[in-house]
């Protein structure tokens, strides 16, 4: 298995008479042998162009793309030793389901029994052992998609691509799934590069997620230091569900106290043993402070913050409170139940090792618990 | 489901047929003339009582059209020999151009690309007969007035924009991703446009060659100008029953079912390969 370096790459699409589109800027990544990364963005964030530029569907505009150190954004799609499972699915509509499977490794010098003997354990493992000689105009999309990700997976290839793979499957098969192909590429040490913008496929798949938003790489790390750690408001409030609440705010250090006033009533105040010196004298030259709190850092009960309720709802397993606080909206995740009717008043409370500051001018993280960013 | 009432489905037949006659009834009466002397079909009034005789016929193989005024030579199984060549090789020069330049333009976007198709696609506004008579004059000096080579070069006006254009349009609807997932298993475009993008894009390709076949085979001018008699398609041999003792109507009648039978054959057979490409689900991606 190979190692994947992605070094300055642009992708500008040039569509006549329309203005020029810079998808993807200037992208730096590096992916090791056997590892499994995430591209994660929202719609034209540039993840899947740049997942196409890897396969070679699409013209490096600048830069350069190497695989186990040889170049290989000059060479031809069939020349690269890449492997890709399309959104589409795009299989060959005259091939039965099993032929579509086998398609590629047809071209290989595999005995043929050896390829049956791997048409038939990817089919078991992707739970489609029984359609195997059915067309793919019969069978329904979640299954396409299965052979679609059988196609690309029974390859021995360098790299392999996967585009939004389980977009179309079932919620309970997808957590089964995941599971299964986590297990073979794991197995397999396969190199492999996940486009999604399911958060919890990235999370619970990949060993680095690389999160895009309007062709920059905001921030690559892996899944909990994205939590813990986001290195700037984008990410703060893409990743994690219920999504990160943020407020303007505004902050007086003292010798003693750091506090922090959020809107015309609400201040946090907290000791300044709480925050590291650094972060102190890094907060003195912010002009526009943005305070970041996960809504599982969010305590209802008593605190500093008060607010109105707007609504409850129990999810089974924990509360998800809406609170009414200095006129915007927050998020507060409890894990017990809690009933407290619409408008009546509640406080809350977050300690300093959950706070995320942010500069709100460029959007950069100061600080995260206390720390320097 | 079909929710339709007796009447509707009364009124449904009744317009059908109505349609069906309209469109038949010319064909069914050329059948008839061809069966009859040129007596018996100038009749007044007309009528479906005749003696048949299959003497139009004779003529046409044999080459002897007796007339009031004697016996005449005609040549019109060569005419239709001509016709049967020029228009399949016609349409095969064009597929073998016209579909890979389909599919550049479908697939590949290159300075002038929309221009170029365009300035191909035009070629079919310009009237036959305001490039005729330049034509004429070129072909003269190249040598390729009354050859076959010039005839069949000539009727690429006709054929390539027709092919060019539909295919163009069929390659536009397949997913480019099902040729993307060929390439990527270690095919190159040749081979992916051979195995893939053909075989999809073929009751495309299989319509497109039978309008270009039928355009061809109906062409009348160019051939009437560029060519002289021995290497004239059915559609200018058919000047010929126009003769000094009067129109040899029975004869035209049994020559128009001789030019009609190729054409027809072809499309019964186009058409359930059509209806056979497009059960498959080709098109769906």
């Amino acid at each position: 298995m190979a190692e994947l370096v992605i070094s300055n790459v642009d992708k500008i699409y040039r569509p006549r008479r329309k203005k020029p589109v810079h998808a993807v800027k200037d992208l730096n990544l590096s992916v090791n042998s056997g590892e499994i990364v995430a591209l994660l963005g929202s719609s034209g964030c540039g993840k899947t162009s740049t997942l196409r530029m890897i396969a070679g569907f699409e013209d490096v505009s600048n830069g350069s793309i190497t695989l186990d150190g040889k170049a290989i954004h000059t060479l031809p799609p069939s020349k690269r030793g890449v492997a890709m499972a399309f959104e589409a699915y795009s299989l060959y509509p005259p091939l039965t389901i099993g032929d579509n499977i086998a398609f590629a490794l047809k071209s290989s010098s595999l005995p043929t029994v050896e390829q049956q003997t791997r048409v038939k354990a990817m089919a078991e493992m992707l739970d489609i052992g029984g359609i195997l000689n059915r067309y793919p105009s019969s069978v329904s999309g979640g299954q396409q998609q299965r052979a679609s990700l059988g196609r690309a997976l029974v390859r021995d290839a360098g790299l392999y691509l996967l585009d939004e793979p389980m977009g179309q499957l079932e919620p309970q098969l997808r957590a089964i799934l995941r599971g299964r192909i986590k297990a073979y590429l794991r197995q397999h040490n396969c190199t492999t590069i996940l486009v999604t913008h399911d958060q919890t496929e990235a999370n619970a798949l990949a060993d680095r997620i690389a999160v895009m938003e309007g062709g920059i790489l905001q921030q690559y790390a892996t899944p909990a230091d994205l939590k813990a750690r986001p290195a700037n408001l984008f990410t703060g409030t893409f990743v994690g569900e219920p999504p990160m609440n943020v407020f303007p705010a505004e902050v007086t250090a003292t010798t003693k106290s750091v506090a922090f006033r959020i809107g015309e009533r609400t201040s946090l105040t907290y000791p300044r043993s709480d925050f590291s010196s650094e972060v102190v004298q890094a907060l003195s030259s912010i002009k526009k402070l943005a305070i970041g709190i996960r809504p599982y850092a969010l305590h209802v009960g008593k605190g500093p913050i008060a607010g109105q309720v707007v609504a409850c709802q129990w999810l089974g397993d924990q509360t998800h409170v809406a609170i009414e606080v200095e006129g915007r909206t927050v998020v507060s995740v409890a894990h017990e139940r809690i009933k407290e009717k619409p408008g009546s008043s509640l406080a809350l409370e977050v300690s300093a090792s959950d706070l995320h500051l942010f500069d709100a001018e460029n959007g950069n993280a100061i600080a995260h618990g206390g720390q320097l960013a | 489901m079909d929710h339709t009432s007796p009447l509707e489905k009364l009124i449904r037949a009744a317009l059908l047929a109505i349609v069906i006659i309209f469109f038949m009834f010319p064909i069914a009466w050329i059948v008839l003339m061809s069966f009859q002397t040129n007596e018996s079909i100038l009749r007044i009034p007309p009528s479906l009582i005749f003696t048949p005789t299959i003497e139009n016929y004779v003529a046409l193989i044999t080459g002897e059209m007796r007339t009031a005024a004697g016996s005449l030579k005609l040549d019109f199984m060569r005419n239709l020999w001509n016709s049967v060549l020029l228009s399949s090789a016609s349409v095969a020069v064009s597929l073998l151009l016209g579909v890979p330049a389909a599919y550049a333009f479908a697939r590949f976007k290159f300075r002038l690309g929309e221009d170029i198709a365009f300035t191909l696609l035009s070629f079919r506004f310009a009237p036959p007969l305001l490039v005729l008579l330049p034509l004429s004059l070129y072909f003269k000096t190249l040598g390729l007035t009354n050859t076959y080579i010039g005839l069949i070069w000539v009727y690429q006006l006709i054929c390539l924009p027709l092919i060019l254009w539909i295919v163009r349009g069929y390659f536009e609807d397949l997913s480019p991703d099902i040729e993307h997932a060929h390439r990527i298993a270690g095919y190159n475009w040749f081979q992916t446009f051979w195995k893939i993008a053909i075989p999809l894009a073929l009751p495309g390709i299989a319509a497109a060659g039978l309008l270009a076949f039928i355009f061809a085979w109906n062409n009348f001018v160019f051939a009437l100008v560029l060519a002289s008699a021995d290497k004239q398609p059915v559609t200018v041999g058919a000047l010929a029953f126009v003769t000094a003792s009067g129109i040899q109507y029975g004869q035209i009648a049994a020559a128009i079912i001789f030019s009609i039978i190729p054409t027809f054959v072809l499309a019964m057979f186009a058409q359930r390969y059509l209806v056979e490409g497009l059960s498959l689900g080709a098109v769906k991606g």
